[in-house]
C-alpha cells in the first residue's frame, strides 16, 4: 500500500501496444499487479490439488511432473463440456470491439488486458493442440506451444480479469472474456495455481459456512455489536433469531456485512426493516455465505459451496429464501444454483408475507433478492419513509456487474433509492446498467498486495464517479455488492476522497421510520441527521 | 458423438442445406436449355452473299462481351453530338443507328437479342425508348 | 508484415488460377473439379463444426443480460434485451444477425482533459462497415443466384434491379460492388490504423479480408472491364449444378480467378474464424432467455459433490453453538 503511486500519476495511462508482437513480449510481474498464491492448507481443507508453499514471483512453480499433460486434459475435458468456450474458441474475428471496454485495459494500457488479446491467450494454445490448421501452420495460423512462461502469462492475466462480462455487452457474437477466465482459473487451479485471497475464503467457507470464517458464536457476537448501535440510533431492542426451524423465511447475505463497514450498515438496515415487517425470518450461521469465492477456483468449488443455501433451507424447513445485497452471488443464485443444487421442491413459491405478492420471476429457484421484495413492500406502500433523513446525501448507484449483467435487476434499486433519497443522480450513461464498470476489485482481487491492479482497474468506474461528484456534488455511491462496499470505499479513498460508500438498504433504514423508535438524531453511521445539529443549536 | 439441444441445431442445419443446395435441387430433374442463336435472317444472309463472309461492326467476341458499351457510345454520339459515322476497328464505317443499322441485319430480336438477354436475366433498356421492330411469328417465316 | 504476407498469399492464388486457366488443358481443372471440391468441403465442414459444438452441451443458463429482467409485474421488462421467452430470444437473435445490435453499441474510450480522465464517444463506423460488409456481400451472393437458375425469379430480378436502380453505365452499375470494395478496404484500414487493433491481429484476420476483397475486385473486373463470356459461364454454372459441367473456351482467365478465389474461400471457410457465421447463433450469452430463476436449467454432466453438511459443521461448533444460545441437532 505504501508503495502505491500517487493518482496523478497512476492516471496517465499509456495505451500504446508494444513493438514486439504480443507473443513475443514475456510477461513480467508487476509488484502491485498480483495476488500472494495460494496456501497449502486452504487447497488441502478443500482437496484441491498441489497443495505447496509456492509464490508467484519465484522462478520455479513447483509444478507437478506432468502439469502439461493435466492442462491439456483439463482443456479438452472443458472443450466437451462447455459448448461456451468450445464456441468461443472457435469464433473470434478480432473486430476489436471489446477492446477498450474493460476496465483493467482502460486503467493499465497492457494490450494482454484487453478481452480479445486474454482470450487468445488461451486460444493460440487451443489452436495448437486442437486444430489442424494450428497443428500444420503453427505461429501462422496464431498458434503457439503451452510452455511454462504461457501458464504463467495465464496466471497473470486470469487474475486481472474480474469476469465483469461487460466485454460481452459489447461483442458481436456475445464471446463473455468471463467464461474463458473461470475456465483458464479452473486450468490453473488443477496444478494448485490459486491465489491466496480466494483460497484462503473458499477453505473457511467450506468448513464454516463463510468466507471470513466467522464461527457461529462470532456471527451471533458480531450481529450483537450492530444491535447495541441500532438500539442507540432508534431506541429499539432487535433479537434476530439463528438456525431457526419453521421460519418462515431463511435470510443469506454475504458475510463481509457482518464484519466490516461500511457492510455492516447495510446489514443493520436488513435487521431494522425484517424487524419493522415483523418477519418471520431466520439467519443461518451454517449457511452464512451469499457469495460463492468457489466461483472463481472452479464450477465444482463453487457448487459444493452453493449447496449449503438449499440444504439448510430444506433443514430448517422454511417456505422460500431471501438473498441480501450482493454481486456474484446474484448471478452464482440466477444462472447456477438452481442447476446445480435443484430441483428445490422442498420450497414454495416465495411469496411476501406483507404484501401477498407472488416473486414468479423465482418460481423455480425459490430465492428473492431484498431489492426486489422492498421494491414492492414500497410499491404497496408497507413502509413509512423520511427521505429527508437521507438529504445530507447526494447519491449515484453503481450497478453492479453480475448483477446488471447476469440478471438484469436494473430498476428495482433504483426505486427503492429514489423513494428513500431525495437526491439521487445517474452516472454517465456509458458506465451504467449494462455497461455498468466494474469496481475492479471483483473475483477474489480484493486484496491488499495488488492495490496497484484495483485503483487501476477501478479507475474508470472513479472516473464516473468523479464526474458525478465534480458536476453535482455527489458525495455517496450506493450499491447493492458486498465486494463493492468493501473496495470501492478503498477505490474512493484514493481516486474521490469526498465520496463515501454505502450500500442500498443502510439507506432504506436511514429513512426508515419504525413503530415505537425514539426521534433520531443521528444516522447508522453516527452522523448527525441534516437539521439537527441547526435544531440543538437553537435550543 | 452425443448431440445436446438437437432440434434447433438439426433445425439450423437443415435450413443451411437447404440454402446452399438450392441450385442443385432446384435444377433437379430439368434438362438444361440449349441456347439456340440465329443469325440467319435475309439481310445478313444477303450480306454474306454480297460479301463473301458474315461480318458485324466489330468482330464476334469484340461484340459480345462489349455490345452494350458500343451501343451506350452509339446513342451518345448520335443524340449528342449528331454524329451518325462509325469507323470500326477493321477500318470499315458503319452507320450509328439501332434501328436502321443494328435491327436491319438482326431483325430476329427474339431469338438474337433476347435469347442470351432472358437467359441471364438482363433487362436492356433500348426499348423504352426506340419502339421494338414487329417481328413476323415464327410460324408464318 | 502479417498483411502482407497474406496479400501475398492472396495475389500469389490469383496468378495461380489465372495462369493455369490460360492453359486450355487446366480449365476443366478450374472450373470443375477445384470448385466441386471445395464446395463439397464447405458443406460438409461447416455442417461438422456446427455438430461438434453441438456435441458440447450448454451446462449453464449464462445470457448476458443487457435490460431490465422480468420481475415485479409494474417494472418495465425489457423482453428483447433481457428476453424471458423463446420469442424474446428470438427477436434478440434477429436484432444480433441481421443489425449486428451488440456492435452498434460500440463505444470509444478517450482519454480527456490533461489525460487523466477518459470519456466515451460514439464509435458507429466498425458496425457501419460492418453491416454494409456483410449485406452487401449477401445482396451480391443472392444476386448470382441469375447464373444458377434458368428462368431467374422476379424475386432476384427486383434485388438486382434495386441493387442498379441508379440506372449509371452499361452494363448496368451495382450498389453492392462498390459497398463491398470500400467496406472491406475500411476494414483493412482500420485493422492496420488502430494500434490496438494491429497488435491483436493475426494472418487469420487479414487473408480472408485480402481473400474476399480478390473476389470483389476480378468480379467487378469481369462486368465492368475486361469482361468475359458470360452466356458460356451461365452454361458452366447450370452444367455444374445439373452435374453434366462444359467449359467453353470463350471463357477468360479473369472469370477462373475469381471462381478459385471463391473456391479458396469455400475451403477456407470451415477452418477459419469465418464460422462465427454459424456459430453466431449458438452462442449462449445471447440466445438463452434469462429465465433461470423461473424455469430449471439441467446440466446432463451435473454430478454429485463432496459438500461440508451441517452435521460435520455441528459437529465441528456444538459447543461453540450452545454456547451463543444457538439450537443444535444433538445435544
Amino acid at each position: 500500500m505504501a508503495k502505491l503511486p500517487k493518482p496523478e500519476e497512476l492516471s496517465k495511462i499509456d495505451l500504446t501496444p508494444p513493438k514486439t508482437d504480443w507473443m513475443d513480449t514475456p510477461v513480467v510481474f508487476k509488484e502491485g499487479m498480483f495476488c500472494h498464491g495460494s496456501k497449502p492448507k486452504s487447497l488441502e481443507i478443500v482437496g484441491f490439488p498441489n497443495p505447496r508453499e509456492w509464490r508467484p514471483a519465484d522462478a520455479d512453480w513447483k509444478l507437478p511432473e506432468n502439469w502439461k499433460e493435466i492442462l491439456l486434459e483439463g482443456i479438452a475435458d472443458r472443450l466437451k463440456k462447455y459448448r461456451s468456450f468450445r464456441l468461443f474458441m472457435d469464433i473470434c474475428v478480432r473486430c476489436g470491439a471489446c477492446a477498450d471496454k474493460c476496465h483493467f485495459f482502460i486503467g493499465t494500457g497492457d494490450p494482454k488486458n484487453m478481452p480479445v488479446l486474454r482470450a487468445e491467450l488461451i486460444r493460440s494454445v487451443y489452436r495448437k493442440e486442437f486444430t489442424t490448421a494450428g497443428k500444420i501452420f503453427g505461429r501462422m495460423a496464431g498458434a503457439r506451444e503451452l510452455t511454462v512462461d504461457v501458464l504463467k502469462e495465464w496466471w497473470y492475466y486470469f487474475y486481472q480479469c474480474t469476469e465483469c462480462r461487460r466485454c460481452s455487452v459489447f461483442c458481436p457474437y456475445g464471446i463473455d472474456q468471463a467464461e474463458i477466465t473461470m475456465i483458464g482459473r479452473e486450468l490453473l487451479n488443477l496444478l494448485g495455481l490459486n491465489i491466496e485471497w480466494i483460497a484462503g475464503p473458499v477453505s473457511n467457507c467450506y468448513m464454516k459456512g463463510n468466507h471470513l470464517g466467522l464461527e457461529p458464536h462470532t456471527i451471533v457476537g458480531n450481529l450483537e455489536y450492530m444491535l447495541d448501535d441500532i438500539e442507540t440510533v432508534t431506541g429499539k431492542r432487535i433479537k434476530p433469531t439463528f438456525n431457526r426451524k419453521g421460519a418462515e423465511i431463511l435470510f443469506v447475505t454475504p458475510s463481509g456485512d457482518l464484519f466490516a463497514d461500511p457492510g455492516t450498515y447495510t446489514a443493520m438496515g436488513y435487521m431494522m426493516l425484517f424487524e419493522e415487517l415483523g418477519l418471520d425470518y431466520t439467519w443461518s450461521t451454517y449457511a452464512s455465505e451469499g457469495g460463492n469465492f468457489g466461483f472463481f477456483t472452479s464450477n465444482e468449488m463453487a457448487k459444493r459451496l452453493n449447496s449449503k443455501i438449499y440444504a439448510e433451507a430444506k433443514r430448517l424447513g422454511v417456505k422460500w429464501i431471501l438473498g441480501g445485497e450482493c454481486g456474484h452471488m446474484w448471478r452464482v443464485l440466477s444462472q447456477y444454483m438452481d442447476t446445480w443444487n435443484g430441483p428445490a421442491d422442498f420450497l414454495e413459491v416465495p411469496k411476501s408475507p406483507i404484501t401477498g405478492t407472488v416473486f414468479e420471476n423465482a418460481k423455480s429457484m425459490k430465492m428473492v433478492h431484498v431489492a426486489e421484495f422492498t421494491a414492492d413492500l414500497i410499491k404497496n406502500n408497507k413502509l413509512k419513509l423520511d427521505p429527508k433523513r437521507n438529504d445530507h446525501l447526494k447519491v449515484t448507484w453503481h450497478d453492479s456487474c453480475n448483477v446488471a449483467r447476469g440478471m438484469g435487476m436494473l430498476e428495482e434499486p433504483r426505486y427503492v433509492l429514489k423513494n428513500v433519497v431525495n437526491n439521487f443522480v445517474e452516472m454517465p450513461e456509458d458506465t451504467i446498467r449494462e455497461k455498468t464498470f466494474c469496481c475492479g476489485s471483483g473475483t477474489g482481487l480484493n486484496a491488499s498486495e495488488d492495490m496497484d491492479l484495483r485503483m487501476k482497474g477501478g479507475f474508470p468506474r472513479a472516473n464516473a464517479v468523479k464526474f458525478v461528484a465534480d458536476h453535482y456534488g455527489v458525495n455517496m455511491l450506493a450499491n447493492v455488492c458486498a465486494i463493492d462496499r468493501a473496495t470501492l470505499k478503498a477505490l474512493m479513498e484514493y481516486w474521490v476522497p469526498s465520496v463515501g460508500v454505502c450500500g442500498l438498504h443502510e439507506l432504506v433504514a436511514n429513512a426508515l421510520i419504525m413503530k415505537g423508535e425514539k426521534e433520531r438524531t443521528t444516522d447508522l453511521r453516527g452522523e448527525p441527521l441534516p437539521g439537527i445539529e441547526a435544531k440543538e443549536e437553537k435550543a | 458423438m452425443k448431440i445436446y439441444n438437437k432440434g434447433p441445431v438439426f433445425l439450423g442445419i437443415v435450413i443451411f442445406l437447404a440454402l446452399a443446395l438450392f441450385p442443385f435441387y432446384n435444377n433437379f430433374g430439368k434438362a438444361n436449355k440449349k441456347l439456340d442463336i440465329k443469325t440467319d435472317t435475309p439481310a445478313i444472309l444477303e450480306y454474306e452473299k454480297v460479301n463473301g463472309k458474315k461480318e458485324c461492326v466489330e468482330p464476334k467476341a469484340y461484340m459480345r462481351g462489349e455490345h452494350m458499351v458500343l451501343i451506350n457510345n452509339w446513342r451518345d454520339a448520335v443524340v449528342r453530338d449528331d454524329n451518325r459515322g462509325y469507323l470500326s476497328s477493321t477500318g470499315k464505317r458503319w452507320n450509328m443507328s439501332l434501328q436502321n443499322g443494328c435491327m436491319q441485319c438482326h431483325s430476329n430480336k427474339k431469338k438474337f437479342c433476347d435469347e442470351c438477354h432472358n437467359y441471364m436475366a438482363v433487362k436492356p433498356f433500348c426499348w423504352d425508348c426506340h419502339i421494338q421492330p414487329v417481328e413476323k411469328e415464327e410460324t408464318q417465316s | 508484415m502479417k498483411a502482407l504476407v497474406s496479400l501475398i498469399a492472396v495475389l500469389l492464388l490469383a496468378l495461380i488460377a489465372y495462369a493455369g486457366a490460360s492453359v486450355p488443358a487446366m480449365r476443366f481443372l478450374f472450373g470443375v473439379v477445384i470448385p466441386y471440391a471445395a464446395f463439397i468441403i464447405f458443406v460438409v465442414g461447416m455442417v461438422v463444426r456446427i455438430l461438434k459444438w453441438a456435441s458440447s452441451p450448454v451446462p449453464f443458463r449464462i445470457p448476458t443480460t443487457t435490460g431490465q429482467q422480468k420481475s415485479l409485474p409494474w417494472i418495465k421488462h425489457s423482453t428483447i434485451e433481457s428476453p424471458s421467452t423463446g420469442l424474446g430470444v428470438i427477436a434478440r437473435m434477429a436484432l444480433e444477425v441481421l443489425f449486428f445490435r451488440s456492435l452498434f453499441r460500440n463505444l470509444k474510450t478517450q482519454q480527456v482533459g490533461d489525460g487523466t480522465q477518459v470519456a466515451y464517444g460514439e464509435a458507429k463506423w466498425l458496425w457501419a462497415a460492418g453491416l454494409a460488409f456483410h449485406w452487401s456481400f449477401l445482396i451480391i451472393l443472392v444476386r448470382h443466384m441469375r447464373f444458377f437458375i434458368e428462368q431467374v425469379p422476379a424475386a432476384i430480378q427486383m434485388i438486382e434491379g434495386l441493387d442498379s436502380f441508379l440506372q449509371i453505365g452499361a452494363p448496368l452499375f451495382y450498389m453492392t460492388d462498390a459497398v463491398i470494395l470500400a467496406s472491406v478496404t475500411y476494414l483493412f484500414i482500420r485493422r492496420i490504423g488502430i494500434p490496438q487493433v494491429k497488435y491483436i491481429s493475426l494472418i487469420a484476420d487479414y487473408f480472408p479480408l485480402f481473400l474476399i476483397l480478390g473476389i470483389a475486385v476480378t468480379g467487378v473486373l469481369m462486368r465492368y472491364f475486361t469482361k468475359t463470356d458470360i452466356v458460356s459461364v451461365k452454361v458452366l454454372a447450370m452444367g455444374l449444378i445439373s452435374f453434366n459441367p462444359t467449359v467453353a473456351e470463350t471463357i477468360s482467365p479473369m472469370f477462373f480467378t475469381h471462381l478459385f478465389l471463391l473456391s479458396v474461400l469455400f475451403v477456407y471457410f470451415p477452418m477459419s474464424k469465418l464460422v462465427h457465421m454459424a456459430g453466431v447463433f449458438m452462442s449462449p450469452t445471447r440466445n438463452l432467455a434469462n429465465n433461470s430463476r423461473m424455469k430449471r436449467h439441467v446440466n446432463p454432466w451435473n454430478y454429485p459433490v463432496h459438500v461440508h453438511t451441517y452435521e460435520e459443521y455441528e459437529n465441528d461448533f456444538r459447543e461453540k453453538m450452545k454456547g451463543a444460545g444457538l439450537p443444535v441437532e444433538k445435544e
